[in-house]
């Protein structure tokens, strides 16, 4: 029982290092200044932490904008995503029709086209639709890459809420939307809130099409890869700290929130 | 109050034929199982009752209104699941109320019907908590207590107990038949068991591969079988059965000469604890293979010829296996049917 529970901790000790470790560099690298970055060996305590490199960081021109473009575009990717990814979710889920299987197969193999061969017909396409450099228009791409995703983990979420209780819901009294609305939907939305979340990450994270895509309305992502690859190394470890931070904040406070609805991590 | 009729109802999906043109007529107020195996048609018909299943042919009408074409929400019908179906994410209040809210009930009688069917369900120390604080026996009455909360015209039950120990199955069923006495619900019960459909039932339709084979009181079923089928799945231990040769109206069992309805090849029926011990001139003989005591009886299992037969005999006879011992059909109990078809036969 001791060894197993030994296995388990030194399992969770080295789980916990691979995601911990490498954001706790990047920070060092971004609140520890110049010196800090060129230091050897690396110090892992906060030797000479200081917010100096973040303001300044933040008073790069045009950061605010594009972090704003950024939350701007990961907020209607996640619209779109679970607009159109739910629905299929629940076909997929809940009806069997003709090719079902193999519209499984499809949605996974759009991730399969690279973006790269994508890039310039799409260039072309949302030049000649006035979408080029809108947020509306990366918003489209990112929620193509975040739709199978979407689509997949909604159809199983609907697939575990047991028939019987939308049947239930008919008999007594529901017609079909109001037994989704009251019975399937509360019992579905944790999952559909952390497909969400994870649309909106995607979207966040997502750099090459966003960068060909835009010119101007640059997502962070976009932006920083362009503007700092000039910059000192500090800064462009205050930039990737300025990435991880929204990203690994939102997932903590959803899943808190994930966790505690209706008991489920208790089941 | 209401009665339902099922009129020439056949389901099919696709090549596959659930229900051969069902006819029955259950009485307002009635208590009907649906008896089979699973794969009978039993819970397709119980579902097109409801609407949860849409027949291939044939009308549902309840209190003569023709349904067929309703939704669920539009029979005045209540339905309990056989996994109970419980709301998980409401609390139990929520659930038994659940039909009256849907309905616009106002809300002085969603809390009078509420309380008491909390009450004939003795469920009302949990009404503030969520289904998955409860065990399955608790999670059936509010199952329960949700389908007679709106009060319904019919009650439609699939298999409620199947999911409960034992114990809690014998307890749940008496306290049902009560419960259901007293609301004077017209109730159609799917079941595979056959004990919990002669202890509920007021009328048992026994189904077999989509047909009903057999319609009548529970004690019509057990001891007047339609079928070879009905004998055969109905009672513990089964009705025994025996291939015989009929000739000049007659058949050899043993030392018995037996009055048969007709000539050639007929199968016997008899049950277990139809017969008596006699002396070896007066009747069959059988070779014990196993003797199991029972407590209110022995179960013994032997051989007569080359047919297996189970019998009841007294708790104080415990025969040794090898041992012979020589059977008498009670006078009047013993079944004929039909070799091939398997139908009952009458005495002539």
């Amino acid at each position: 029982m001791t060894l197993r529970r030994g296995i388990f901790l030194s399992g969770v000790a080295v789980l916990c290092a691979w995601t911990l470790v490498p954001i706790w560099l990047i920070t060092l690298g971004a609140i520890g200044g110049r010196a800090a970055v060129d230091s050897w060996p690396k110090s892992f305590g906060l030797g000479h932490a200081s917010l100096e490199t973040l303001a300044s960081f933040l008073r790069i021109d045009g950061v605010l904008g594009s972090a704003l473009t950024s939350v701007e575009v990961a907020v209607l990717c996640m619209i779109f995503s679970i607009a159109l990814g739910a629905p299929a979710g629940y076909a997929l889920a809940r009806y069997a029709f003709r090719g079902a299987t193999t519209y499984r197969l499809m949605i996974l193999l759009t991730r399969a086209f690279p973006v790269g061969i994508l890039a310039l017909p799409l260039t072309v396409g949302f030049i000649h639709l006035g979408l080029y450099d809108t947020a509306i228009g990366v918003a489209l791409m990112h929620t193509a890459l975040a739709l199978p995703f979407a689509v997949l983990v909604s159809a199983s979420l609907f697939q575990a809420i047991p028939r019987e209780l939308e049947e239930a819901a008919w008999v007594f009294g529901c017609s079909p939307v109001t037994a989704f609305r009251r019975v399937v939907l509360p019992l579905a939305l944790p999952g559909i809130a952390a497909t969400s979340i994870f649309a909106f990450v995607i979207s966040w994270n997502e750099v090459f099409a966003a960068s060909v895509l835009t010119v101007r309305h640059r997502t962070l992502t976009a932006y920083l890869l362009a503007v700092l690859s000039e910059s000192p190394l500090h800064v462009q470890f205050a930039g990737g700290l300025m990435l991880i931070v929204p990203s690994v904040l939102f997932i903590f406070l959803v899943r808190r929130h994930l966790f505690s609805m209706w008991g489920i991590a208790n089941r | 109050m209401a009665d339902i009729r099922i009129d020439g109802i056949r389901k099919a999906f696709g090549p596959v034929v659930a229900l051969e043109k069902v006819e029955l007529h259950v009485a307002d107020g009635e208590f009907l199982a649906l008896l089979g195996p699973s794969g009978c048609g039993k819970t397709t018909l119980l579902r097109i009752i409801a609407g949860l299943e849409t027949q291939t042919e044939g009308r549902i009408l309840i209190g003569g209104r023709d349904v067929s074409t309703l939704p669920p929400r539009a029979r005045g019908l209540a339905m309990v699941f056989q996994n109970y179906a419980v709301f998980p994410h409401i609390t139990v209040r929520d659930n038994v109320s659940f039909g009256l809210r849907m309905t616009g009930a106002d809300s002085a009688r969603i809390a009078r019907q509420v309380k008491r069917a909390a009450e004939l369900l003795h469920i009302e120390p949990y009404l503030d908590r969520y289904p998955a604080q409860l065990s399955g026996g608790q999670r059936q009455r509010v199952a329960v207590a949700r389908a007679l909360a709106i009060e319904p015209a019919v009650l439609l039950m699939d298999e409620p107990l199947s999911n409960l120990d034992a114990l809690l199955r014998l307890e749940m069923r008496a306290e049902l038949k009560s419960v259901l006495r007293e609301a004077g619900t017209t109730t159609v019960y799917v079941t595979h068991d056959q004990t919990e459909a002669m202890g509920l039932a007021d009328r048992i339709a026994v189904l077999h591969a989509g047909r009903i084979q057999q319609l009548a009181t529970p004690a019509e079923i057990y001891s007047h079988p339609a079928t070879r089928f009905v004998g055969g799945f109905v009672g513990s231990p089964p009705m025994n059965f025996c291939e015989l040769e009929a000739q000049a109206g007659h058949v050899q069992l043993g030392a018995l000469r037996l009055e048969a309805p007709q000539n050639g090849p007929v199968v016997l029926g008899l049950r277990g604890e139809d017969v008596e011990e006699v002396a070896p001139d007066q009747g069959f003989p059988l070779t014990v293979t196993v003797a199991e005591p029972m407590g209110s009886h022995t179960l013994v299992t032997g051989t007569l010829a080359a047919h297996r037969l189970r019998v009841v005999v007294p708790a104080s006879r415990l025969p040794a296996p090898g041992e012979t011992i020589h059977l008498r059909p009670l006078p009047g109990r013993l079944r004929w049917m039909h070799a091939t078809t398997g139908a009952a036969l009458e005495m002539s």
